[in-house]
């Protein structure tokens, strides 16, 4: 762990723990620095103030009374607003759920909960985590703590703003094509997507089922691991679940370790800058013991319309349920039952998500299903054959998150394949439903301002231990991000 | 009209006689107050997820079993995409592509095979309430209930034989234990494609038949929609390819959707469950929870009983009388048994006097039946008392000793009390006597009854008849 200005989750946590600061001063503190900064930043869409204080109020009179103290004991936390919490707003950043309060609790915020942690609230997001960068909340926009006039990245764009600011040491967030890692490269965070299965699904709320993962965004790579420990293991609600908990591996040595620098993450037109920080991150794991491999990932250039055809499908039917039957807003209409329907999706979606359902209507549509579709699924199964031929000769591969900085906010609004591209990088380890972290690898200039890139390392399904322990052992040799300047001390 | 033929294949849709829901935790119940068996599964509330039954599976597998049918070791869900106010998530969780269970049917008693094509597990709907005013009402217990739709070949040619088709599959479901089939609560829905053709000419258009809620009703809509299509052919039109509705006050079938209007159900896998895996093992387990199905047992109680086929179908007209006729063979003789329960227990199952229209509600036990057919079989007891007796055991229950003591229905086979009435009955009826003794053996029974009457039915009337014979005998030699 590097000296930094503000405490991570592991280290806050033993101060907890030890007595040495309440939890109540602690989320007191986080809650004024939220109020002083988010005005301005627009990371939380529904603070839960006074749930939060009651419960750190309850979390330091048990570890007075002698209490067995939770892993995460005491730790602020800020949820996605696509993962339930009872009682909580979980409003998945769509006017459609205006208002829902989530009628029971997922099984990865009862297991922060059962660790201890102290959620603050559910932040902003792009609408049903379509988007990469915020702007198709249809509540507010994150803005970028590094540049506010830049996106923080997508979709879980307030989670890493959360993290980023300084609000809390903690977030989760959720990733089905990069939508934890992007925003963590955008904001100097780390973000951590798990092997599909590792981390329950029950209780977030569904975009693309076989691709969203769950995925904490923290300062530090051991407080990704911790959460980890926390998080993972199998669910008796979800079907999908894998069995096998996560144990950090604390021994891990990159001596002899083998990284893939894959040639089609490193294409020509990618920014001179990043692609010096990436190459420095890959020079810092050759001198900590590490060989790089240059290797061919070939379907890498099919990863986006693979992705956009597999996930819009999945999407269309996941977002059915959002009918104006049973929860959520309802728009009359002309009063039948087809009309208000019609009123209420119409309504109730923003476009990019009217977007996504239409395209993955099509794609499973009598007719078009073996064209679109049905290949999509074999071409995924390719760009997987991809991986394990890569993974026989290597162990690990290396590049950057994304093949840019933030972008300033609107730029990308109208030109959604512009948008899309941007998950060039990340897609494919969501498709392979493989463990992928991104982490800051240094700062680049970005219109004058200083801006985070992260570097993505990847590993084989079930290998999240040995991404995480490389990613620790090379967090120590990467330059400091430092904080944001426009994001708050943490206390 | 002869020349035509009809082509009939049928959808038969079960619930699973689970104690909760296919995929959540929800109670199984018919009736329940509205709404009151609902989680977050079933009413799809956002980021809820479906984790399948192994219960339904395994009651899914022993109904393939009993049909006969292979069993896929690998299948898959699907989901099948459509809008309505009873479908909670907007798909209904489904088998498409690969059902668990393909193959087997059911053989009707003119040895005709019907062939299933095959069997697929799925998830009900909820129900959906028109009939309050301005309002739909929804009712989500329903939604989740573990089904099996089991999809026949175009084998069926006639209303007769899809009525011996559901009756049978029926009666093998019920034994099987898989489902209780009580249409009446909609455990049991059948929808009926039907078309005709010349003979020697390809068929003709399909048209499907829905809400039949009854077996009856599933006849009248083929008898009624058969001609309908004959007709239009003959009229040189065709029908077109629809689902229509039977009504059954007005006994026709109108008109629902056609094909232009069916639904895109974009199929696709379910990317919330894996894949579904029935290893030998499970089969096994399966089959070793099968009991023995109608058929069998019908075959058995004619060749090992040696009873008629009327009484076989009689006594394994369900799996409860079956079983129940079993366990009084511990005690009793099997035609002994046969007659009294086809005769007597069973018939007064419909009589409003007795607590309870199902064998399992009364207070008899097999035990106690046996019992009282032992009383009979030695003599103990005549057949009048014993239906007396019975009548107690049915309504109030009881031991069949104690109550033939309580009512004072011991049989009487001591010969000197015989002999008196017999001697006061002869002095009565002396012509009756005569017509005996000049030798009219027959005309004796007109004697016995009096004498049964006499003794207020507690006479044995075997010895009643002997006793008569000897006397006449000996008062005319």
């Amino acid at each position: 762990m590097k000296e930094t200005s503000r405490p991570d989750a592991t280290e806050l946590g033993a101060q907890l723990r030890s007595g040495e600061r309440s939890v109540v001063e602690t989320v007191q503190a986080c809650l004024a620095a939220i109020d002083s900064r988010d005005g301005e930043l627009r990371a939380f869409a529904h603070l839960e103030r006074e749930r939060a204080l009651a419960r750190a109020a309850s979390l330091d009179e048990s570890r007075r009374s002698g209490a067995p103290l939770g892993p995460l004991f005491g730790v602020p936390v800020a949820l996605k607003s696509n993962l339930c919490w009872e009682g909580a707003v979980t409003d998945c950043g769509s006017r459609i759920l205006a208002g829902y309060r989530a009628p029971y609790t997922a099984t990865c915020v009862q297991r922060l909960l059962d660790a201890g942690a102290v959620p603050l609230g559910t932040t902003h997001m792009d609408e049903f985590a379509m988007g990469s960068s915020g702007e198709n909340s249809a509540y507010a926009c994150s803005k970028n703590p590094w540049d506010p006039t830049r996106t923080a990245g997508g979709s879980s764009s307030g989670s890493a703003v959360a993290v980023a600011a300084g609000f809390v040491p903690l977030a989760l967030g959720s990733d089905t094509g990069g939508s934890v890692r992007q925003p963590a490269s955008h904001t100097g965070t780390v973000g951590f997507k798990p092997t599909y299965g590792r981390v329950s699904r029950y209780g977030l709320v569904a975009f693309g089922s076989s691709l969203d993962q769950v995925s904490p965004l923290a300062s530090s790579v051991r407080d990704i691991e911790l959460t980890l420990e926390v998080l993972a293991g199998p669910d008796p609600l979800d079907a999908t679940s894998s069995p096998g908990r996560f144990e950090r591996e604390r021994d891990f040595s990159l001596e002899g370790v083998r990284i893939g620098r894959p040639r089609e993450y490193f294409p020509e037109d990618l920014d001179g800058e990043i692609r010096a920080r990436i190459e420095s991150g890959l020079q810092g794991l050759v001198e900590l013991g590490a060989e790089i491999v240059e290797l061919s990932l070939p379907h890498t250039e099919v990863a986006i319309p693979t992705y956009y055809v597999v996930a819009t499908a999945e999407a269309s039917s996941n977002l059915a349920r959002f009918d104006g039957v049973r929860y959520g807003q309802r728009t009359p209409g002309d009063g039948s039952l087809v009309g208000m329907y019609r009123a209420t999706r119409q309504a109730g979606f923003g476009d990019e998500v009217k977007r996504r359902i239409l395209l993955g209507t099509y794609v499973l549509s009598s007719g078009y299903y073996d064209a679109w579709y049905g290949r999509a699924s074999k071409v995924r199964e390719l760009l997987r054959r991809d991986f394990d031929r890569a993974f026989e000769e290597v162990d690990l591969v290396c590049g950057p998150t994304s093949a840019s900085a933030a972008f300033p906010l609107g730029e990308k609004a109208d030109d959604p394949v512009s948008m899309y591209l941007s998950d060039l990088l990340t897609v494919p380890a969501s498709l392979a439903g493989l463990p992928a972290v991104s982490l800051p690898a240094g700062l680049v200039n970005g219109g004058g301002s200083a801006l985070p890139v992260g570097l993505q390392l990847t590993g084989p399904r079930g290998e999240d231990a040995r991404v995480l322990a490389a990613a620790r052992l090379l967090e120590e040799s990467l330059p400091l991000p430092g904080s944001p300047p426009h994001g708050e001390v943490r206390p | 009209m002869s020349d035509w033929k009809t082509v009939i294949g049928l959808e038969v849709h079960c619930q699973l006689a689970t104690r909760t829901k296919l995929f959540c935790g929800c109670p199984n119940e018919f009736g329940a107050a509205p709404n009151a068996n609902t989680c977050p599964v079933c009413t799809g509330q956002p980021g809820a997820l479906p984790v399948l039954n192994g219960r339904a599976l395994e009651l899914a597998v022993r109904a393939g079993l009993a049909l006969g049918a292979e069993l896929a070791p690998r299948s898959s869900f699907a989901r099948k995409n459509y809008f309505y106010c009873d479908l909670p998530k907007g798909y209904q969780i489904s088998q498409y592509e690969q059902p668990y269970c393909t193959g087997g049917g059911i053989v009707l008693a003119s040895g005709k095979k019907i062939r299933l094509e095959r069997i697929h597990m799925e998830e009900d709907a909820g129900k959906a309430i028109h009939d309050r005013g301005d309002t739909t009402l929804v009712d989500l217990n329903r939604a989740g209930i573990p089904l099996i739709e089991s999809v026949t070949e175009a084998d069926l040619s006639s209303a007769e034989e899809a009525h011996e088709y559901l009756t049978a599959l029926k009666e093998i479901f019920q034994y099987a234990g898989v489902s209780d089939c009580d249409m009446e609560k909609g455990s049991l829905r059948c929808d009926v494609n039907v078309s005709v053709h010349r003979e020697g000419t390809p068929w003709g258009t399909k048209v499907e038949l829905k809400n039949l809620n009854s077996f009856r009703h599933v006849v009248e809509s083929i008898e009624h929609e058969v001609p309908r299509q004959i007709a239009l052919y003959e009229s040189g039109a065709a029908p077109v390819q629809e689902t229509r509705l039977y009504d059954p006050d007005r006994k026709l079938t109108r008109s629902m959707r056609s094909k232009e209007d069916a639904h895109d159900y974009r199929y696709f896998p379910d990317p919330d469950l894996p894949p579904v895996l029935v290893e030998s093992r499970d089969i096994e387990r399966a089959r070793a929870g099968l009991p023995e199905l109608p058929a069998q047992r019908r075959l058995r109680y004619g060749q090992e009983l040696g009873l008629s086929e009327y009484d076989a179908g009689v006594l394994t007209s369900s799996r409860e009388v079956a079983d129940f006729f079993e366990a009084t063979l511990q005690h009793a003789e099997p035609k002994l048994a046969a007659n009294w329960i086809g005769n007597e227990v069973l018939r007064a199952l419909s009589d409003p006097d007795v607590p309870g229209e199902r064998l399992e509600e009364l207070p008899l036990t097999p035990e106690g039946l046996g019992e009282l057919l032992g009383l009979v079989a030695h003599g103990t007891l005549s057949a009048g008392a014993a239906k007396k007796v019975l009548r107690v055991m049915i309504v109030k229950g009881g031991d069949a000793a104690s109550l033939v003591d309580e009512l004072g229905l011991k049989q009487v086979s001591d010969t000197a009390r015989i002999e008196a009435w017999c001697r006061e009955v002869l002095a009565a009826k002396a012509e009756v006597a005569e017509q005996v003794a000049a030798g009219n053996e027959k005309a004796v029974g007109a004697l016995v009854g009096p004498v049964m009457q006499a003794s207020k039915g507690k006479a044995n009337p075997k010895l009643v008849r002997e006793t008569l014979l000897a006397l006449i005998r000996a008062t005319s030699t």
